[in-house]
């Protein structure tokens, strides 16, 4: 099957500014993949130049199988946008706000309607888009996003303004509309809260692509130090902690607790001589690698080789 | 085309709720009301066309108070949506950036129109009501005043989609807005009037006079109801510029065209060259 979104060495600059550099990557149809880095790291532009909004200074972009700045608009007609802070003319009402922009993509305002109970706006469908919260204004966003059955959903921070329980019914659309074949891109300056619902991460820094992988994958590329933490009586833990000395690094939490730092391969052999040892232990905790760690050995990772690239 | 309908929908959808429909509306007829009767004094009870003077009042009034409501509405139309934001979102749908520009204009002078056709003809019902016999003369220079505020209306409109279009942000939409109001409604006639005063017939020929003309909206809007035909002429004081002016009603008319369609091609040029 054809891919969704083709980049293919994306350059653009806004003057001297490189914005976005040397950017390759395809979206394969029926995937939740996350676009994560600080402001400024060129996520939004990214989504722009898939938009078509800007054009690419060097490179080539494809869009559900056009090029979305020639001013062709089919691939438009199934593609959703949700844009960071969106926001609306806040005279008109939900319903109305919806009814124009399902006009727009040819769609009848009456089956867009479904969409507001959808995402949780049936109840206020009829009061003007001012009086809305930001949680409520982000989820008619997500509703207009949705218009049209899209192929291609472009989601930029997304999540803010939700509290929990609407980002979990936020996630479940999303499952949804993966299932049926869409391909969603959504973007988030933390890669924590996508831990679960994204199955491919793409980190940008400074406008480049320096991890694009499953967070499985990312975690064996990264090679980071699994912790594990063993709580047990001070005395025990100083002979265990001094058998482990010149292999693996270890500190004293506090007066019960020490923590080893160890590569993934050696974890077991770790685990074993912490039990095997006869110590009073009274309690093992292993810690993987967090998701921010993760995201901060990335950043650093190209800190160290500018032009160097990860890729998994 | 059906884009640009729903473009223009929403725009006349937004005008009826911010209550701009509405307050133009009722600012329009209330001055068109006023300047009625107030304005048939000097005539007196016998005044059998009452309508013409109407026609004469109600035009100058226009010319300073169209091109305001026009670069108000229009001056915010395209800057104002890329800095709430709205824009971005409208651009991702398959609306090309012409269609944005076309519909918004559309329904701006909609709003624009309703309002003059109402305010003013609600001063014609009026004089009717009020048993004033008005012929069929003055029943057109009436009707083609209402039609021709229309079109000097659209024109402002679209200079202010050219200034929107361009500008940085709202703030100098706005002063560039005003500024652009200033000149032609206020300091064009001033400089032009200085000019020939100086020139005392020498350099500026009636030709030449006739191009200078053209070249404000609001002089060829002036030009066309105030020098226009029959009575009109006699009231206004302007028959001596309309003898010596070689232009006939369509040429001034297709001078408003030209200062609608160009701005608006023009601003619909510079959108498109826009990034967001």
């Amino acid at each position: 099957m054809t891919v969704t979104v083709a980049l293919e060495r994306v350059t653009r600059r806004f003057g001297p500014v490189e914005a976005v550099r040397d950017v390759s990557f395809t979206l394969p149809p029926g995937e939740i993949v996350a676009l994560v880095g600080h402001n400024g790291a060129g996520k939004t532009t990214l989504m722009k130049l898939m938009l078509g909004l800007v054009r690419p200074s060097e490179g080539a972009v494809r869009v559900l199988g056009e090029d979305p700045a020639a001013g062709e608009f089919a691939a438009r007609r199934r593609l959703g946008f949700l844009p960071e802070s969106v926001s609306f003319n806040g005279a008109l009402t939900g319903r109305e706000t919806l009814a124009f922009y399902a006009r727009l993509k040819g769609e009848t305002p009456a089956r867009a309607f479904a969409l507001l109970d959808r995402v949780g706006l049936g109840a206020a469908a009829l009061r003007r888009v001012g009086t809305y919260s930001k949680g409520m204004r982000q989820r008619l966003g997500l509703a207009q996003a949705l218009l049209g059955a899209p192929r291609l959903l472009l989601l930029d921070e997304p999540t803010t303004g939700l509290d929990p329980a609407l980002r979990q019914g936020f996630y479940e659309i999303l499952q949804e509309l993966r299932a049926g074949g869409a391909t969603v891109l959504l973007s988030s300056h933390a890669l924590t809260e996508l831990e679960g619902e994204a199955e491919r991460v793409l980190i940008m820094n400074r406008g480049r692509l320096v991890a694009n992988g499953s967070l499985e994958e990312l975690r064996r590329l990264a090679r980071l130090p699994v912790r594990i933490r063993v709580t047990g009586e001070a005395q025990g833990l100083d002979t265990f902690a001094q058998h482990l000395g010149g292999i693996h690094p270890s500190r004293r939490v506090n007066g019960h607790v020490v923590e080893i730092e160890t590569e993934a391969e050696t974890k077991i052999a770790v685990l074993r001589r912490a039990l095997g040892e006869g110590a009073a232990i009274s309690d093992v905790d292993v810690l993987p690698p967090t998701l921010d760690e993760l995201y901060a050995h990335f950043l650093r990772a190209q800190e160290r080789s500018p032009s160097g690239e990860e890729r998994a | 085309m059906r884009t640009v309908c729903v473009i223009a929908a929403k725009e006349i959808q937004e005008g009826l709720r911010n209550r701009w429909v509405l307050a133009t509306t009722l600012l329009l007829a209330g001055l068109a009301l006023t300047l009625t009767f107030l304005g048939s004094a000097p005539t007196g009870q016998v005044g059998v066309r009452a309508l013409d003077v109407v026609v004469v009042s109600l035009s100058s009034l226009t010319i300073f108070l169209l091109p305001l409501i026009a670069l108000l509405i229009a001056h915010d139309a395209i800057v104002g949506d890329m800095e709430r934001g709205t824009m971005l979102l409208l651009l991702s749908y398959p609306v090309g950036r012409g269609e944005v520009v076309l519909g918004k204009f559309l329904g701006q002078v909609a709003v624009l129109a309703f309002a003059t056709l109402v305010g003013y003809g609600a001063a014609a019902v009026a004089l009717l009501a009020g048993g004033t016999a008005i012929d069929g003369e003055s029943l057109a220079a009436f009707a083609a005043m209402m039609g021709s505020s229309v079109l000097l209306g659209a024109a402002f409109v679209a200079l202010g989609h050219l200034v929107s279009a361009r500008a940085r942000d709202r703030g100098t939409a706005a002063g560039v807005a005003v500024g652009i109001w200033l000149f032609f409604v206020l300091l064009y006639d001033m400089g032009l009037l200085g000019l020939l005063v100086a020139d005392r017939g020498r350099l500026v020929s009636a030709r030449m006079l006739d191009v200078l003309l053209l070249l404000n909206p609001a002089d060829a809007y002036r030009l066309f109801n105030l020098a226009g035909s029959g009575g009109v002429g006699r009231f206004s004081g302007m028959a001596g510029l309309a003898a010596s002016a070689g232009m006939g009603p369509s040429v001034l008319l297709a001078a408003l065209a030209l200062w609608t369609a160009v701005p608006l091609g023009l601003a619909a040029l510079s959108f498109s060259r826009r990034e967001l």
